[in-house]
């Protein structure tokens, strides 16, 4: 039976679960101790949303407006450095940037905020960095996509890729030590002390992303991915677009970026390279390319499978097994397996291009009891089918052969394999059986 | 009304329209014919700015629109229902129907747009939440004309309505063109099915390898030998 909820209910359950989950969070956050396998679940929740963002906005880009980028770990590492190096504290700096005379900057934007206004002004310190990342990001990426977003398809993955390893070198240089700290890590700079805030952060950022692709905006987006030259036709301007929905995306990418600074509390340039653009491009594809609900799940899997699940994997035991070649590395084999499986035969991911509703949610929860007590016989059903598909081609194989057999036969007695159709002089209808 | 003079585009070393002279004066139906490869497509694309133009020019209602981009043709009130339909495939009718308004702001003209492209093919009426490769042939190019309508144009050029449809929607489909007509909208069809478009056109074109070779009222055309010869397969 299909459930219709009404609009009120709808937003009231949104707001019930996202307030539960906000206050489990920063209630675990809080009182689980750290030694204890809960915690584990909170570092997952950290990590997986800031994960989910990034990977949202790349499904805005990829599956949505139809670029294939690969740049999101260039952009990610400009807005963790942006944050990072003007949270640092004054006194911190020496210590930072030892090999760079302190560095430029001798000052911190938290700091002189929190001395002025307090605790207010400690969180104000650090959303105004937070958002100079997703804004300088969006600037950089405004003006690499004047002549990126002209090239099309695999050209555009290749030149964003190249633009962020480009990036990561840049970052590393030691002539703009005194900014970056050349290939040195980034410490000290402010974090956050609880898991809500970048469960929030990175909340209210998706929920944004979502208002857009239900916009006018966002269907212009999906009529340029559908069909480029119907979308010029109707009057879209595709260049505009395509260049809105890249800064849009790498605004959020530095979002993101900043979080994972404050998530790692030091930061250098060296992991923000391919790999991370790829296991963004993974959770994507896992949730469901056009699917941004399928992106949050897909974020939160992968980090719980890679920082939790899988981590006897590199261990050397994982549930009880133990093996020689499980040692540091194998659990990226085992993703890179899993990658495979997933394009081979669940290309669709999680979600498909469906969004969570709520009304969709309860017709599933409904059904569940009905399709777990049916499995057995679901099970048998898709045996016997199999066995019985066996059954019948082996049989037409069987006459395949015989027939084979005849005609060698005919063939060999010389007698004639077909009888040629009948000409007549006058029009022949047919009936529907073809006679 | 719209007027083409002495239109000439180049692809490459190509010269694939070499001066065309087209009018089509409002209220009427003016169709353009002739073999693949003609030029009748790249006529429509340059029209729109899909396609870049080497020489001549393009006027509507006495304005140059020449060198105007391709959403301030359609801003004019200009619009191309393109070759092969073109919907968007993983969009729903409804979806498809709003891309079509793209350019328009005003919330409740748009809405009573819709209940008129709706009538006009209530075919597609009823699907409104299927997705557009969801829908048959026929019903896919109704909506790509529903879509191209919303934009409320002034002047609708459709390239190849008919193409691989069956007999029976290409009538259906041909019949609408002759309402959306009486509603106040200029046609500009193009089509290989000569017969089907001669019948209902006012004037026609005949194009050849990127040129003018005649015209005529529709009428006059169907039963000219040339045409019937070349054509019509008589």
């Amino acid at each position: 039976m299909e459930t219709r909820l009404n609009k009120k209910t709808r937003a009231a359950l949104s707001v019930i679960a996202i307030a539960l989950f906000v206050i489990l969070v920063f209630l675990g956050d809080k009182y689980i101790s750290a030694g204890s396998t809960w915690k584990m679940l909170i570092t997952v929740i950290e990590k997986g949303s800031i994960f989910a963002l990034v990977a949202a906005s790349m499904n805005l880009l990829n599956g949505f407006t139809g670029l294939f980028s690969l740049g999101q770990a260039g952009f990610m590492l400009i807005g963790a450095y942006s944050y990072a190096i003007f949270t640092i504290p004054g006194k911190s700096h020496d210590a930072v940037y030892q090999y760079f005379d302190g560095g430029l900057i001798k000052w911190s934007i938290v700091e002189i905020l929190e001395g002025k206004m307090g605790i207010f002004g400690h969180y104000l310190g650090m959303f105004i960095p937070m958002l100079f990342a997703g804004l300088f990001v969006a600037l950089i990426a405004f003006l690499i996509g004047i002549p990126v977003l002209r090239l099309k398809s695999d050209y555009l993955a290749i030149a964003t890729l190249g633009f962020a390893e480009i990036i990561r070198a840049f970052f590393q240089w030691n002539t703009l030590g005194p900014v970056t700290n050349g290939s040195n890590v980034l410490r000290k700079y402010t974090t956050y002390n609880n898991a809500i805030f970048p469960v929030i952060v990175a909340g209210i950022s998706i929920a944004i992303i979502l208002l857009l692709i239900n916009s006018t905006y966002g269907r212009a987006f999906k009529a340029i991915r559908d069909d480029e030259i119907a979308a010029e036709a109707m009057g879209i301007n595709l260049f505009k677009h395509k260049e809105l929905s890249f800064v849009i995306s790498s605004f959020f990418a530095g979002i993101s970026g900043a979080l994972l600074a404050m998530f790692q509390t030091t930061i250098n340039a060296t992991p923000f390279n391919t790999v991370m653009t790829y296991e963004i491009l993974l959770i994507v594809v896992i949730g469901g390319i056009g699917s941004i609900t399928g992106s949050v799940i897909g974020a939160f899997l992968f980090t719980a499978a890679s920082e939790w699940w899988l981590r006897g994997l590199d261990a050397g035991k994982w549930l009880g097994i133990q093996s020689s070649l499980m040692r540091p590395g194998f659990r990226k084999v085992v993703f890179a397996v899993l990658i495979m499986l997933i394009v081979l035969f669940y290309a669709q991911g999680i979600m498909g291009t469906k969004e969570f509703s709520w009304d969709g949610f309860i017709g599933w929860w409904k059904k569940l009891p009905a399709a777990i007590k049916g499995w057995p016989q679901k099970r048998k059903a898709a045996a016997a089918a199999k066995k019985e598909a066996r059954a019948v081609k082996a049989a037409a194989k069987a006459r395949a052969k015989e027939a084979k057999q005849d005609s060698e036969m005919k063939k060999a007695s010389g007698a004639a394999l077909f009888t040629p159709l009948p000409m007549t002089d006058h029009v022949v209808v047919f009936d529907k059986e073809g006679k | 009304m719209l007027a083409i003079r002495n239109l000439n585009v180049h692809y490459g070393g190509i010269h694939a329209l070499r001066g065309i002279d087209i009018d089509v004066p409002d209220g009427k139906i003016i169709s353009l014919i002739g073999a693949n490869g003609a030029g009748k497509s790249t006529t429509l694309k340059s029209v729109m700015g899909l396609v870049p133009k080497s020489d001549g020019h393009v006027y509507w209602d006495n304005t140059d629109i020449t060198s105007l981009k391709t959403k301030d043709i359609v801003g004019e009130g200009i619009i191309l229902c393109p070759e092969g339909r073109r919907i968007f495939p993983d969009l729903t009718v409804d979806e498809n129907i709003a891309a079509g308004a793209y350019l328009r702001k005003d919330k409740a003209e748009i809405a009573k747009d819709r209940d008129w492209v709706y009538e006009l093919f209530p075919r597609i009426a009823g699907r409104t939440w299927q997705l557009g490769a969801t829908l048959s042939g026929g019903e896919q190019q109704m909506l790509a004309v529903a879509r191209a309508l919303m934009s409320k144009p002034k002047l609708l050029m459709l390239d190849e309505p008919s193409l691989g449809l069956a007999p029976l929607v290409i009538k259906d489909i041909f019949a609408v063109i002759q309402k959306i007509r009486e509603d106040g909208v200029n046609i500009l069809l193009i089509e290989q099915n000569a017969k089907a478009a001669l019948e209902i056109s006012d004037y026609a074109y005949v194009m050849e390898t990127g040129v003018i070779t005649m015209a005529g009222p529709g009428k006059a055309l169907l039963s000219d030998p040339r045409v019937q010869q070349a054509y019509l397969g008589e």
